[in-house]
């Protein structure tokens, strides 16, 4: 199995995103609540590229690629703004969020507690992040 | 696709939130609920039951309100959201940190 997309950096992409990897989850093994979180989790790092590495540009696209094999899903999120590793994120206090009333910082927790593995490289402009997620039989 | 119903029951301002929430569109809640704390109310309820999804970007404006509501004795609560999204709730600890009840009459009866 393999579905390739290709969004235009705007926030209004997000629900053709959604669409897209609603039509391609179709697997019996994920229930509906683990469709709807690898949804969220590939939707958060497609806003945070969107929105913080491309500025709503919506001349610059991001590129994802969904593969399976070996019990893996594994989506792989391609563009070539400013890299941004979320491993490198500091994942921010709850608590400290509420306190400062910030709107942002829970995307990325939300993608690390979801998502199995993460990984980030970053190589001749093009950033590449792969997020895993383990399905079992 | 995201509608904001606006009611008002026995002193409670309601909000039915019906359909997606995700940044394109989280400005819709965020801009609701600054209305709801300008004009003085006490009580705001958000009604799930029609909401399908929500990202961070919607969380995060729930969060952004919280202390607001502490400093200004705003009661909030949440009814009616269905599993797949109380779960991403849950996920984050949200459901620690806000009054989130299964039914309307559940959140209008504590």
């Amino acid at each position: 199995m393999e579905h390739r997309i290709t969004i235009y950096c705007q926030t209004t992409a997000l629900s053709e995103l959604r669409e897209f990897l609603r039509n391609t989850l179709t697997m019996p093994i994920l229930s509906e609540s683990q469709k709807l979180q690898i949804t969220l989790a590939v939707e958060e790092v497609c806003a945070n590229l969107i929105i913080h590495s491309h500025q709503c540009n919506a001349a610059d696209h991001i590129d994802l690629e969904i593969k399976e094999s070996d019990n893996k899903l594994i989506f792989e999120i391609k563009d070539q703004g400013t890299a941004f590793n979320l491993l490198d994120y500091e994942v921010p206090n709850l608590i400290k969020v509420k306190g400062e009333k910030r709107k942002g910082g829970l995307g990325i927790i939300l993608v690390k507690k979801i998502m199995d593995e993460i990984e980030f490289e970053s190589s001749k402009g093009t950033n590449t992040c792969r997020l895993i997620k383990w399905i079992h039989s | 696709m995201l509608t904001i119903i606006n009611t008002r029951e026995n002193g409670c301002h309601i909000l039915a939130l019906e359909g997606e929430v995700d940044a394109s569109n989280s400005v819709m809640i965020d801009e609701a609920i600054q209305k709801l704390i300008g004009d003085g109310s006490k009580s705001i309820v958000v009604d799930g039951q029609k909401l399908e999804y929500i990202s961070s970007a919607g969380l995060g404006v729930f969060m952004s309100y919280l202390e607001d509501f502490e400093e200004k004795n705003v009661d909030f609560k949440i009814f009616g959201l269905s599993e797949g999204v109380l779960e991403v709730f849950k996920i984050l600890g949200l459901h620690q940190l806000m009054n989130i009840y299964p039914t309307k009459e559940a959140a209008f009866n504590s």
